[in-house]
């Protein structure tokens, strides 16, 4: 009995010390809060409004310009970090940037750079030809893991440097002619070196800083930049800030003071954000809702525009029956592309029958193999698959995603019906992926590639033989051949017309690749409230010429 | 004694833990420097590996991490390479515990009333509709129930923001979202807990003795019906504070949780680690605060 009354407990003060463990608990919650709050929700709340904010995709991985390789970080640090050149906002060509002049001699291969003697660090400091070669040295030093210094292999003697075989750098043809001018060699006649320039890769950065913190050098408060900005606040998955450099030489003509970027993986919620008004732009192609592309594209708002990149498929030339070329050519002719692009993606993206996009300067692209099933089918039976017959279940090799599993399922029913070629689809996780295809671990591959300047060798030079990116298995030394010997043209057209002659080989002759459509840039922005967003082949839009014309939030649907 | 035992346990526990993440996450194919275009030459590839020691042999690799997390230095990351995994875990967690500890509080508060409530109504309607949404809590998962607060709160009637972390208005959609299926939890437990004290011997005893049916109720059942909530608090706890990816999604806030899963999937070996031993320690901290506080609430629970 008395055991009883213990356990039922029936005196107060227990039951009083009963409920302050509850009480307690809920405390211990209310207090983790709070002390999270504290620390997170105080720095994070918004204390002055940015002009404007823009929805930017994946959180940056870095936001030194050596190291990043993503078209999202590359348009924050455009801002932070200028090159000798940088993009006109409308068309995506070179012109002055720290360098206010250039010559270039000996058809083409060697350019003297004047830089500006007005151009100074965001914290006073002159920028000067050292700051340059320092940057570009810095890029090449294999140590840096700049995953794109490949950028600067145009340059004399650079891919000799940075892969060991010269240890000097005065060997390089980068040369200091004074402290404003800057003599730079290269390797043969490279029409895009000024494209290349003003590329992040190539930017300037601030040599103390960054031997000072090494890693860390871009947390540094106040960080040296040589942009029209100076970074305000990074916090990771939250925001990057940006605010004005008054100290920039064309400070006079930036159009806002304060820029947000706001780092997104969801395109839902991208897409509400945008909707609410509390974003200006979103204009990352990878977090757009594609299931609502048929209602929001003929929205005033949806901008779509001709992008520099191509879904393509790779066939493993390794592998029977795929080295093969008939059977490529066969199985390339019956990927019906408007039905992919019509039916799937729908983001304004265009079918393609060549590797190079459409839109270049200088380059109009070869046509490539239509839809052609009847042919497809004679070619398959003179390959000695006649309906399929005979011929072996492919694998298909695609990371995960939905977009690219639609596009998998469509092209297996493709090939099934117009082949009676059997598919399998081997969905893997994106390193996996890329693991697998690196090995020529598949048969056939989702892919696709995205050129950085607006000339065809951003493109063409995947294939070549000996490039990491090839992954096909395909090497022909004629392709190889054709490339450098339209690498070595002065002239435009001749140049034109051999790299033509190489791209035909890609996509008509030996077909180790089968191009599928051609991205599209997508922006969302209100041109009532936004300006300054131009469309270029490249998607780039330097952020100093955004402007806002009305702070009309009221515009929301 | 017992509890010093416990904490004792602990250390070889997170030694092994540590290195089954540290071994697998280094078999799984692909690596952190892995991506779709292959960097300018060998050479790059190999200093990078070289400067984050991915080229040692992996116990030489795991001891030198090992140094470094003795010493409070958890490493770099391997992707967002001008932050270190501390940084991140710096800024991420705060908000993440923030988020967690109101979603325990939410789920606590709506789950033991609900569960109280519809034990004590067994059998009539309030039982049956307060049963039917522990049930629909319980059963909806939480990346349906984050769109459909947003479609209906912030995008329909404009009450509160859409996503982002910034202010007060901006923690109750998450808050919900992340805390009613734990609340849908709770309230199944407290139920049942419930309902089979209300069938105990001493709860008739009391009975018996005459005891009113709200100190029947709140003195002597509910202390005992408790109990399973406070030994499923614990984990929940140690889930919660260390974030949800679906909603830190969904909600686009910066904790860590989004890090739990895409820190696998890039491989970012030294931040997988990093969190997967923050994620344990949590785990054992609160099973051991559970078990303390077993002893309190249940004086028949001993520890020697």
């Amino acid at each position: 009995m008395k055991s009883l009354t213990r356990l039922l407990g029936n005196s107060s003060g227990r039951l009083r010390f009963f409920w302050r463990q509850i009480c307690r608990s809920l405390a211990a919650g209310a207090a983790i809060t709070l002390a999270g709050l504290g620390t997170s929700g105080c720095s994070s709340a918004v204390t002055e409004q940015a002009d404007i904010v823009i929805i930017n995709g994946a959180e940056p991985e870095s936001l030194d310009p050596a190291i990043i390789t993503g078209q999202g970080e590359a348009r924050i640090v455009r801002g932070l970090f200028e090159g000798l050149t940088r993009l006109d906002p409308k068309d995506a060509v070179p012109v002055p940037g720290l360098a206010e002049r250039w010559e270039i001699l000996n058809d083409g291969s060697v350019y003297i750079f004047h830089l500006r003697t007005n151009a100074v660090w965001s914290t006073g400091e002159p920028i000067n030809v050292d700051d340059v070669i320092y940057s570009w040295l810095r890029v090449l030093d294999p140590m840096t893991g700049a995953e794109y210094a490949g950028q600067l292999f145009f340059i004399k003697n650079a891919e000799e440097y940075n892969t060991g075989k010269i240890k000097n750098p005065s060997a390089l043809g980068i040369h200091k002619m004074d402290d404003y001018t800057l003599r730079v060699e290269l390797t043969g006649p490279t029409p895009f070196f000024l494209d290349l320039a003003a590329f992040p890769t190539l930017a300037v950065v601030p040599r103390d800083s960054i031997e000072k913190h090494s890693d860390r050098w871009i947390m540094e408060k106040p960080l040296p930049t040589s942009g029209p900005y100076t970074l305000e606040s990074w916090r990771i998955h939250d925001r990057v800030r940006l605010r004005k450099n008054p100290r920039h030489w064309d400070a006079a003509n930036v159009q806002n003071t304060l820029v947000d970027f706001i780092p997104m993986e969801s395109a839902m919620t991208a897409m509400n954000l945008y909707l609410s008004g509390q974003a200006d732009i979103l204009w990352d192609k990878t977090i757009i809702p594609s299931e609502l592309m048929d209602v929001l594209s003929l929205r005033p708002d949806c901008h779509q525009f001709d992008y520099l990149g191509t879904f393509f498929m790779r066939f493993n030339g390794t592998r029977k029956p795929l080295d093969d070329v008939p059977v490529r050519n066969a199985l390339s002719m019956v990927i019906d592309k408007h039905q992919i692009v019509e039916k799937i993606t729908r983001a304004g993206e265009k079918p393609a029958t060549h590797f190079v996009p459409k839109g270049m300067v200088t380059y109009q692209p070869p046509k490539g193999l239509a839809y052609d099933p009847e042919t497809a089918r004679k070619l398959m039976a003179e390959a000695g698959y006649p309906g399929g017959k005979g011929f072996p279940t492919v694998v298909y090799l695609l990371k995960s995603g939905k977009l690219d599993e639609q596009i998998g399922v469509e092209l297996q029913a493709m090939f099934k019906e117009h082949l009676g070629v059997r598919m399998e689809l081997r969905q893997a996780e994106w390193k996996v992926y890329l693991a697998a295809q690196s090995a020529l671990d598949y048969d056939l591959s989702r892919s696709r590639w995205i050129g950085y300047y607006n000339e065809p060798t951003t493109c063409l030079v995947m294939l070549m033989s000996n490039n990491g990116n090839n992954r096909t298995g395909w090497k022909n030394p004629r392709y190889d051949e054709l490339i450098r010997e339209g690498n070595r043209q002065v002239d435009p057209k001749k140049r034109e017309k051999i790299l033509q002659e190489a791209e035909v080989l890609l996509i008509r002759e030996e077909v180790p690749i089968a191009p599928i459509y051609f991205y599209a840039g997508v922006n969302f922005f209100r041109p009532k409230e936004i300006e300054g967003i131009y469309f270029n082949l490249l998607d780039e839009h330097p952020i100093h010429a955004i402007r806002r014309v009305s702070r009309n939030r009221e515009s929301r649907n | 004694m017992y509890f010093l035992k416990r904490i004792l346990t602990m250390i070889p526990l997170l030694l092994i833990i540590s290195f089954m993440a540290f071994a697998l996450i280094r078999v799984a194919p692909g690596g952190p420097f892995d991506r779709e275009r292959k960097p300018a030459s060998p050479e790059i590839e190999r200093a990078l590996r070289a400067k984050y020691h991915l080229d040692e042999p992996l116990v030489k690799q795991y001891f030198r991490y090992l140094g470094g997390v003795l010493k409070g230095d958890f490493g770099p990351s391997l992707k967002y390479r001008n932050h270190t995994v501390n940084d991140i875990i710096k800024q991420g967690l705060p908000v993440s515990l923030a988020l967690g500890g109101m979603a325990f509080c939410f789920a606590m508060g709506v789950g033991i009333p609900l569960g109280f409530y519809t034990a004590v109504r067994r059998g009539q309607w309030g039982d049956y509709i307060g049963s039917f949404f522990a049930l629909l809590a319980f059963c909806i998962p939480a990346f349906v129930v984050g769109p459909v607060l947003i479609m209906i709160f912030a995008m329909k009637l404009q009450w509160l923001p859409v996503a982002l972390w910034h202010s007060p208005l901006h923690f109750i959609l998450p808050t919900v979202a992340l805390g009613l299926y734990f609340s849908g939890r709770i309230a199944r437990l407290m139920r049942e807990g419930m309902t089979d004290t209300l069938h105990a011997g001493f709860i008739t005893t009391a009975r018996a003795k005459g005891l009113s049916e709200s100190a029947i109720l709140w003195k002597h059942a509910f202390r005992l019906a408790v109990l399973p909530v406070v030994s499923y608090s614990g984990p929940l706890l140690a889930d919660l504070l260390t974030g949800s990816f679906v909603v830190e999604n969904i909600f686009r806030i910066p904790g860590i949780g989004v890090f739990m899963v895409n820190s696998t999937i890039n491989r970012d070996y030294t931040m997988v680690v990093g969190l997967v031993l923050l994620y344990a320690v949590l785990l054992l901290v609160m099973n051991l605060l559970v078990d303390l506080s077993y002893s309190l609430l249940d004086r028949r629970v001993r520890y020697e």
